[in-house]
């Protein structure tokens, strides 16, 4: 169906990426690319908690943002670049930004549900020990959104390694999405395919690592899941 | 350390639907009160007023000579169901209303308090890992560790059988008898009430009133086979049931 130089096999793949590796390049990309999805994966977490934490608890804070934060969320990946680019340059920030901005909303979303979720009952305790309104926030109700927190944050992750590779499609020089478009103008299939298999180990990686921490953070939760996993 | 409990023509409605008709009654320092009645008389709207959940109602609430409206340290409240924070252990969930948790004496009046309720070496467990009637203990110690002058039950051994409430009945005796706080005790169980209590107040069909005070004279410990217990419980039993049979004459 395919020519071998269309779907290298296995061992071409990986010749290649023993070559890429011998020459610098693989490390130079890996380290690239992850360092994005790193630094915008937490400014992106940082700045959704900090947003769900306030619409979730004020009805006022809701009303104004909630509106404009769902319109934004619905507006399409790609729409987002060349703003990016025209307002931040073509180097660093524009490509963090972007993959901020792709993990931003999914913790976003999980926060605020986790937030208006949680159960009165518990918050009359703290009421009835007369804690403050930023007492009951900080170890009630952000407690109890954990769970959903963490689950945001595994999407998150996903979504930061989709928006990684966008945003290297433009305007870079280092990167497994650098390395994609690149080997696509020379045709170099087994190039293509190294990135790919790259970006499949790293995204389980983060996967992998999330998870552990969700389960060792939520210890205490009484579900199937706990048992199961 | 223990107050009294005044609560002056307490009124309480719900929409047009009135819950509370003027409640007046006085409760004694260390005084344990119960209070039984139909379901929906406004028994637990009563503890929720008190505990300052829900301020608005007309009337008077004070503890001591502090007016209560709205959630006061004073006052504390144990809830039907344990409603342990799931992610603290069970020291963690103790310690929940102290000031400085992580000081050695808040450790001390933590163990104190499972002390009291018979828990003491269960202060790393998960509530998952606890039965029905140890959540509820656990539940009791986190309202008596931060010592309230008035302590307040909305039904708290409801969802438990027959033996666990017996026992459970018995804890919260002995850890009344250590903390001393005036006791509002809120049941549909006669004998609990009976068992419990130096007074029983019966409240009306909604909307809930004092309709009748029944005074339990017999000193603790009691014994739960005594008859003059059983005497005093027909007596309730009598004054519950006259007030059904009036309220579905009128």
């Amino acid at each position: 169906m395919f020519e071998a130089y269309q779907l290298p096999p296995p061992p071409i793949v990986l010749d290649a990426a023993i070559g890429l590796w011998r020459r610098g390049l693989l490390q130079q990309d890996l380290l690239a690319t992850t360092a994005r999805v790193l630094e915008g994966f937490v400014l992106g977490s940082i700045v959704a908690i900090a947003l769900a934490t306030v619409t979730g608890l004020s009805a006022r804070a809701e009303r104004a943002l909630e509106p404009t934060l769902q319109a934004l969320r619905t507006v399409p990946t790609l729409a987002w670049a060349p703003l990016l680019l025209l307002w931040l340059g073509i180097d660093e920030p524009p490509k963090v930004a972007l993959v901020a901005i792709g993990a931003f909303f999914p913790v976003y979303v999980s926060l605020v549900a986790g937030i208006t979720g949680v159960d009165r009952k518990l918050v009359e305790v703290a009421q009835v020990f007369d804690l403050a309104r930023g007492e009951i926030a900080r170890r009630v109700i952000l407690p109890a959104a954990l769970p959903d927190l963490l689950t945001g944050m595994r999407l998150g992750a996903t979504q930061a390694w989709l928006f990684v590779v966008v945003a290297e499609f433009f305007g870079s020089s280092r990167g497994l999405g650098f390395r994609l478009t690149d080997s696509q103008q020379s045709t170099r299939v087994d190039f293509m395919f190294v990135a790919i298999v790259a970006l499949a180990i790293l995204g389980k990686l983060t996967d992998t690592l999330i998870r552990v921490v969700e389960r060792r953070v939520l210890r205490w939760r009484d579900t199937i899941g706990v048992a199961r996993r | 350390m223990s107050r009294p409990l005044i609560i002056r023509e307490l009124r309480k409605r719900y929409g047009d639907r009135p819950v509370l008709g003027g409640l007046d009654v006085e409760i004694a320092p260390s005084e344990i009160v119960a209070i039984v009645g139909p379901s929906g008389c406004g028994k637990s709207t009563v503890l929720r007023l008190v505990a300052g959940l829900d301020t608005r109602y007309h009337g008077e609430i004070r503890v001591g000579d502090e007016t209560i409206c709205g959630p006061h340290p004073a006052v504390g409240l144990v809830f039907q169901e344990p409603r342990l924070f799931p992610w603290l252990d069970v020291a963690g969930n103790v310690a929940f209303g102290l000031h400085e948790r992580s000081s050695p004496r808040a450790a001390d009046l933590v163990r104190a308090a499972l002390a009291a309720v018979d828990l003491a070496p269960f202060g790393t467990a998960l509530p998952k890992e606890l039965s029905g009637g140890m959540a509820q203990r656990v539940a009791l110690a986190r309202s008596l560790v931060v010592e309230p002058q008035v302590l307040l039950l909305d039904e708290p051994f409801n969802a438990l059988d027959a033996f666990t409430r017996m026992r459970l009945q018995d804890h919260l005796l002995a850890a009344w008898a250590r903390y001393r706080p005036t006791l509002v005790l809120v049941t549909h169980d006669l004998d609990e009430a009976v068992y419990l209590a130096d007074r029983v107040l019966v409240l009306g069909e909604r909307p809930g009133r004092v309709i009748d005070v029944i005074p339990v004279a017999t000193p603790r410990p009691r014994d739960r086979r005594d008859p003059a217990l059983a005497a005093l419980r027909v007596a309730l039993l009598e004054a519950v049931h006259l007030e059904r049979t009036t309220a579905a004459v009128a």
